[in-house]
């Protein structure tokens, strides 16, 4: 008979990685997504073709290589990131350029009109998107951010190629150990929906919070 | 005899091939009340979104307050304005517009404050007193609190001109602000401007469809068709005595559709 207990806590172990790695590469997806999609919209050309190269670059190349270069290539560089550093680097990056589209889509939503009342009452371009453009185009995005952060969890995964012990590490860890399969990718099949379960409610939370008062009709 | 607060000078507006503006020339002087009026696409709502920078000119000049409106002057050549120069001039204009276009995520209240609190560093205490005096003033000081998708047209719209006014503008522009309105609603909106109007010595463009309201309303008619004014005077003159024949057909037209004139 197999005592479980210790199996399982290093799974646990495995789904504190996880967790360390979603909440992290969330958070500079946020950023990133911010910055290059409020990038896009520019006036400057320059700042226009970076954030344009940027989303292109990381959107059209595999999640897999990126890791890679993040772990092993930077190195050469002179940059060395522990495995941890460079899972968030990674998916944070990769996830913020889809997360990027969503915030231009959003921004680009809010219509002419709220742009055209922002320079009638002599509003700067600032002032405008952060006093009412954003507030708006926010609500339009949470759905789609809560899609990408469910995305970035599911694809935490990839990290073990780069020795990092998460979740799915752990399984793959304690079925050699134990030779039992179902156990322990049932445990991360559960732990996995359990947490995705948690990013949907804290959105639909979220969503609710900012939408306050934007109910009914657009004005 | 006072200088004109706009002097419009030759200017055309073009869209790719189509032409709005057509070398379109015209003045006002302070504190007129001038209409705007012409079939639709004859250019004069146009004429209002350039005067508020939401357009750009093709050619020609605007001056406001005897200032370049588009340009400003460098080692001596008079070259295209920066957003600085506009943001100064814009100072100087505010403008109501047919869809309202207040902001649905602010209350009333912050509707009308945040403009002056942004634009002139004014006091939160300061612009919510401003704030309710106006509020008072077209009758909704009791919807400060009030989200704007809980108001009716007609309040919303007078919720907009109140935010137009907090920062005090010389001029003001109207664009058709009683056309998304419905009917019963539309008196309410039309009662704040004549109030307005008695109550202040502002510049008012006013681009309608209610030409009964234009005749009390306005000093001067401009009469519009495919970029250029056709025909200008007093109220009384072009509402009965209209000379040029496309005013006359405009007019019979609009009172056949049921206007009063």
């Amino acid at each position: 008979m197999i005592d479980w207990s210790g199996y399982i806590g290093l799974i646990l172990q495995g789904a504190w990685v996880t967790v360390q790695l979603t909440l992290m590469g969330s958070a500079l997806a946020v950023v990133v997504a911010f910055a290059a999609g409020l990038g896009r919209l520019s006036r400057f050309m320059a700042v226009r073709a970076l954030a344009t190269t940027y989303i292109e670059f990381f959107r059209g190349t595999s999640i897999f290589v990126q890791l890679f270069w993040a772990y092993f290539v930077l190195p050469f560089a002179g940059i060395t990131l522990t495995p941890l550093q460079a899972g968030v680097l990674a998916l944070g990056l990769n996830v913020g350029a889809y997360g990027a589209e969503v915030v231009r889509g959003a921004v680009k939503a809010i219509g002419r009109e709220q742009r055209e009342a922002c320079i009638a009452l002599n509003l700067t371009r600032f002032q405008a998107m952060r006093h009412i453009i954003l507030p708006q185009a926010l609500p339009l995005m949470l759905p789609t951010f809560g899609n990408n952060a469910i995305e970035l969890l599911k694809g935490t995964a990839v990290v073990s190629l780069i020795s990092l012990t998460d979740m799915t590490f752990q399984a793959q860890v304690v079925r050699a150990q134990t030779g039992s399969t179902l156990i322990p990718f049932a445990t991360i099949l559960l732990l996995y929906f359990a947490m995705a379960w948690l990013i949907s409610m804290g959105m639909r939370w979220l969503e609710r919070r900012v939408s306050r008062g934007l109910d009914g009709v657009r004005v | 005899m006072s200088q004109p607060i706009i002097r419009i000078d030759n200017i055309v507006k073009r869209y790719g091939p189509l032409t709005v503006l057509d070398g379109l020339s015209m003045e006002v002087m302070p504190g007129e009340k001038l209409a705007l009026i012409g079939p639709s696409g004859s250019g004069k709502t146009t004429i209002l979104r350039i005067l508020m920078t939401l357009e750009t000119i093709s050619e020609g000049f605007i001056q406001v307050e005897g200032e370049e409106l588009y340009h400003v002057k460098k080692a001596g050549n008079l070259v295209p304005a920066d957003e600085r120069h506009l943001h100064k001039m814009r100072e100087k204009i505010g403008m109501v517009f047919q869809h309202f276009n207040l902001f649905p995520h602010k209350c009333v209240l912050d509707n009308v404050t945040l403009a002056p609190m942004l634009t002139k560093g004014m006091a939160r205490a300061d612009a919510q007193k401003r704030a309710m005096e106006l509020l008072d003033m077209v009758g909704l000081a009791d919807k400060a609190k009030s989200m704007p998708a809980q108001l009716s047209g007609g309040q919303k719209q007078r919720v907009a001109i109140a935010r137009a006014l907090a920062l005090s503008p010389k001029i003001m522009l109207f664009d058709e602000v009683t056309s998304a309105l419905d009917p019963e609603l539309v008196e309410e909106v039309l009662n704040v401007m004549r109030k307005l109007a008695a109550e202040t010595d502002m510049t008012m463009l006013l681009v309608t469809h209610e030409m009964g309201f234009a005749h009390d309303f306005a000093d001067r008619v401009l009469f519009f068709d495919r970029g250029k004014i056709v025909e200008e005077g007093k109220p009384e003159e072009i509402f009965r005595h209209p000379k040029q024949e496309r005013t006359q057909t405009f007019l019979r037209k609009i009172i056949a559709a049921g206007h009063r004139v």
